[in-house]
């Protein structure tokens, strides 16, 4: 057991897919001309007025329920108040005292299987800053405030991850559970799904918590792996050379793979939290509330423990299976053409059909292999036509040319010999033309079985049913 | 067109209906007179002569078509805290000396939707920080009864220009007082509306839990014409109210007789200048006379309204004024050496000396470690001045008291002492603090200086108020007087 024990909690920040944003009407969308998206409203012009959007709030609630929280039936915007270039009104419009979302849980499984639940202190909606664009103008700052005022909703964990791995898992799952929820596109590259960790060491058993850094803006569950051990690993050494960690505002830099200071408490902003007078409290009353009830998908967890019962999966093949809403539907999609072979389907999905997305990087809705089309393959697997390792090389021929299993088998002439006789030739012929093996085998180097199975198949174009093939060549040889 | 500069704004809209003279020829009328005063008043930052004619003409056109609305073709100006589309629009200060609006103030949009015609936008102080007008960084404006005085503040230009009669009536804002106050030193009548009555929206902010639009017109009869075009719930206001408004004009004239009116007695304290109080008690009498039934009641938490007022006014001031910092619209300075240097001088440059002090102010009473002793404090306090309104309302209609302590005061008097300046509004800053509607009419004169009767009511009482302000007017005549030299 380690000396030092890790304790993390993660704030994580998920943009709201709503059309517009959270205060003013302007589109949300990525990847606009600096500014294009910018109302007076976002540029903080004098005399504007923010107005709430219902979406995000609808959204926010979602949420919530989702984690098994409490929704607010009052919560209160306030303001965060500093200066930079990129806030417009000199103030972020947050949430501070009341959140709309508190006390809310979520499970991750550990390593060897465990479950352990992770609890959500709160939940809060928020809008976007804007960017600062140092590199795109020489000598000059630029500033693109189409981001300004994007909708956010900040989920702050309680300091219950103990490992780097347990923070990835964590963040993980809520990844997935925003999609289900399609409160947010998962895009962390576009930066729609980002995280704040704050990360402190312990001496095993000790019960005070150790001081903090917090690292700001990890956008990949990889940095958030690294950035974690990396700063671990700094605290560590830090305490055991004899010196105090300070508790400071940290960035990570992923070129060096290191965390580095960025600024420490005591130059730390007085952010000066008021509530704020241009907005009211969000009231909601519960009719509200069970309305947005309704509209919750089934969840990842409910999905995961219905595939692992309804179709005999492991609990970690339903978990991965039940990874997005899109992979999910493709399985049932397959599994409801072909429902005596939900293992099979499985085992496909997760391999096959996973890998060749993986590497086209295409995502599993894209269309390229519909679900009928698999189940069209694995139906032939199922009742013998082909074997597994012929169906792979149909695959193959399907991902890249879009025809259908059969027209594959047909074309190619692949279908499984399953003919006793005919496979009883083939033997008969490979025999005769290897007596010197034969002879070895029949004095006992079992190991040439395999030699001749191999000489089957190649004389039947590895059509011979492999099962028949085993079981008639260890007669004829013995 | 004689006596028409005097004439109320009904009777120049219906006069411009009835073609006894064009918008052209009144708008020219009225801009001669604020030509012709502004040397001496400075009440107006920014004279828009060749929009308005050419709104005036259009005015006329629509005159002719039979087309026209409430109040087309009469003149009217805007505070300079309104937002005016292609105009410039200052808040009387040097940040915004270059700023020139995109768009229209929503209180704006509807005046001009019903047919008004803005001249000009009128001085102020600074970011409406003050009570004397002389805060603005384009001059103090002066008092028409006596420029050596102060003509009550922040909405000073608007109170100058409509005492003056240069135009027969204007918007302004009142956040702890600066509709009334300036009404009752300049003698004319004008209202602070519910909070939530009027649009915010394009009314620059200064501290957005206090501030209402609200109008300045010679007699309570134009008031409520002009709040009923410019009030009502407006999408991009998130405070403000969806409640129907009421047709003020029509309720003017609703009976007097029975109205219980409840005499604040903080307000009738040794604060009060002996004079104004008689003018005050003489005003109640008719109300009396007119059938209304006075009783003295008790606010007991109404005194703490000023202390109340300077935690909660700066400190969403320090936040609201953050937006200037030089990096998108307003005053930047002269080549800033980095980012820290651009926001300081900028800042430095742009506002003045009041505006610095509330900043201050609010910026300390919401650090940590303040915030409860403060910013926290002042609102409990000020949900127990609400309660001891709603209290109050139980048993009366409206409440009376004076408007000021005092008549106009000198230019430069109070300026080196704000505490002094700040205690000013003491009688006005409770109706914004428990967000009611309230009136100043003048109800005579101490030393050939106007004095202010206010009226408060409850929430969403307008047509009262205004009725109860204009049963006055039909058996008084002090808002008709003019300041010698403008009649």
């Amino acid at each position: 057991m380690s000396a030092w024990e890790t304790v993390i909690g993660l704030e994580i920040h998920a943009q709201l897919a709503t059309r517009s944003k959270i205060f003013s009407g302007s589109a949300t969308a990525y990847g606009a001309p600096p500014n294009a998206q910018a109302s007076l409203v976002d540029l903080g012009y004098p005399g504007v007025l923010p107005v709430l959007n219902a979406e995000a709030v609808r959204m926010a609630v979602k949420l919530g329920l989702a984690i098994n929280a409490r929704i607010a039936t009052q919560s209160v915007f306030a303001r965060k108040n500093y200066f930079y270039p990129d806030l417009p009104k000199g103030y972020q419009i947050s949430q501070y005292e009341q959140p709309i979302v508190a006390a809310g849980a979520l499970d991750i499984v550990l390593d060897d299987g465990e479950v352990k639940r992770i609890g959500i202190t709160r939940a809060h909606l928020e809008e976007d800053a804007g960017k600062s664009l140092h590199e795109a103008l020489p000598g000059v700052t630029g500033i693109d405030l189409n981001r300004a005022g994007t909708p956010l909703v900040e989920i702050v964990s309680e300091p219950h991850l103990r490992s780097a791995k347990e923070a990835v898992a964590y963040m993980k799952k809520v990844h997935t559970l925003v999609r289900y929820l399609e409160i947010c596109d998962g895009n962390m590259q576009e930066g729609s799904f980002r995280c704040d960790a704050n990360v402190s060491v312990r001496r095993s058993g000790a019960h005070q918590l150790g001081t903090r850094a917090e690292i700001k803006n990890l956008n990949s569950f990889r940095f958030v792996e690294r950035a974690i051990n990396y700063e671990v690993a700094r605290q560590i050494e830090t305490l055991e050379s004899g010196r105090a960690v300070v508790q400071e505002t940290r960035l990570y830099d992923p070129d060096r793979g290191e965390t580095r200071s960025m600024r420490s408490k005591e130059e730390a902003n007085d952010y000066r939290y008021f509530p704020d007078p241009d907005l009211l409290p969000v009231v909601l009353d519960a009719a509200f509330i069970e309305q947005v009830r309704a509209t919750l998908p089934e969840l990842p967890d409910q999905k995961a423990a219905r595939f692992a019962s309804q179709y005999g999966l492991s609990a970690y093949d339903a978990g991965v299976l039940t990874g997005s809403r899109e992979l999910a539907a493709y399985y049932e999609d397959v599994v409801r053409e072909l429902p005596q072979e939900p293992k099979l389907a499985a085992n496909w999905v997760m391999g096959e059909l996973a890998a060749a997305l993986n590497k086209e990087n295409l995502e599993v809705g894209c269309g390229r292999l519909p679900a009928a089309r698999l189940a069209g393959l694995l139906r032939r697997i199922s009742d013998q036509t082909i074997s597994g390792k012929i169906a792979k090389e149909v695959f193959e021929t399907m991902w890249s040319g879009g025809a259908s299993a059969d027209a594959v088998i047909d074309a190619q002439g692949l279908r499984q010999i399953t003919d006793t006789a005919a496979i009883e030739r083939v033997i008969d012929e490979v025999m005769a033309r290897n007596p010197a093996q034969l002879a070895e085998y029949r004095a006992g180097k079992d190991k040439l079985f395999g030699f001749f199975v191999g000489q089957v198949m190649k004389a039947t174009a590895g059509k011979a049913n492999p099962a028949q093939l085993n079981e008639l060549l260890r007669k004829k040889l013995a | 067109m004689s006596g028409w500069h005097t004439g109320t704004l009904a009777q120049l809209a219906a006069d411009l209906r009835a073609r006894k003279f064009s918008s052209v020829e009144l708008v020219r009328a009225f801009l001669a007179r604020i030509d012709a005063s502004q040397a001496t008043l400075n009440a107006f930052i920014s004279v828009t002569r060749e929009q308005a004619l050419s709104d005036a003409a259009a005015a006329d056109r629509a005159l002719a078509a039979g087309s026209a609305g409430a109040l087309t073709g009469v003149p009217i100006a805007h505070k300079d805290i309104f937002c005016t589309q292609g105009v410039r629009t200052t808040c009387g200060s040097r940040m915004l000396d270059n700023f020139v609006s995109p768009y229209d103030a929503t209180v704006v949009a509807k005046l001009k939707g019903a047919g008004a015609v803005m001249l000009g936008k009128t001085n102020m102080d600074e970011f409406a920080m003050g009570s004397s007008s002389e805060t603005s960084f384009y001059g103090p404006v002066r008092n028409p009864w006596n420029p050596q005085l102060v003509p009550g503040g922040s909405s000073g230009g608007s109170a100058a220009a409509v005492a003056a009669r240069l135009i027969p009536g204007a918007t302004a804002t009142d956040t702890g007082g600066s509709i009334r106050q300036p009404a009752a030193l300049c003698g004319i009548t004008g209202i602070k509306p519910t909070y939530g009555r009027v649009s915010r929206y394009g009314m620059i902010a200064f501290a957005s839990s206090l501030d209402q639009g609200g109008v300045l017109t010679a007699s309570a009869a134009d008031a409520a014409l002009l709040l009923r075009e410019m009030a009502g719930f407006d999408a991009n206001d998130s405070t403000s109210v969806d409640t129907p408004v009421p047709d003020y004009v029509a309720a003017l004239e609703q009976p007097l007789a029975g109205l219980k009116v409840g005499l604040l007695r903080e307000f009738f304290d040794k604060g009060l200048d002996a004079q104004n109080e008689q003018r005050v008690r003489e005003a109640l009498k008719v109300y009396e006379q007119l059938g209304a039934r006075l009783t003295e009641v008790s606010l007991p938490n109404l005194p703490l309204s000023v202390p109340v007022y300077y935690v909660v006014a700066p400190a969403e001031c320090s936040s609201n004024l953050a937006r200037f910092d030089g990096v998108r619209f307003g005053h930047r300075c002269e080549s800033p050496r980095d980012l820290t240097d651009l926001y300081r001088r900028s800042r430095g440059e742009g506002f003045g000396a009041e505006v610095k002090r509330r900043i201050m102010t609010g910026t300390y009473v919401l650090s940590a470690g303040y915030y409860d002793a403060y910013y926290l404090k002042a609102q409990r306090v000020r949900q127990l001045i609400n309660a001891d309104f709603t209290r109050a309302f139980a048993s009366v209609d409206v409440l009376m008291g004076p408007t000021t302590p005092t008549p106009a005061f000198a230019i430069g008097a109070k300026t080196s002492d704000p505490i002094t300046m700040y205690l000013n509004d003491i009688y006005t800053i409770g109706a914004n603090l428990a967000g009611l509607p309230a009136v100043s009419i003048p109800c005579g004169f101490v030393q050939g200086l106007p004095v202010g009767l206010q009226i408060v009511g409850p929430h969403f009482s307008e047509a009262r108020v205004l009725s109860a302000a204009h049963a006055f007017q039909r058996v008084t005549d002090w808002h008709t007087r003019v300041p010698q030299g403008y009649a």
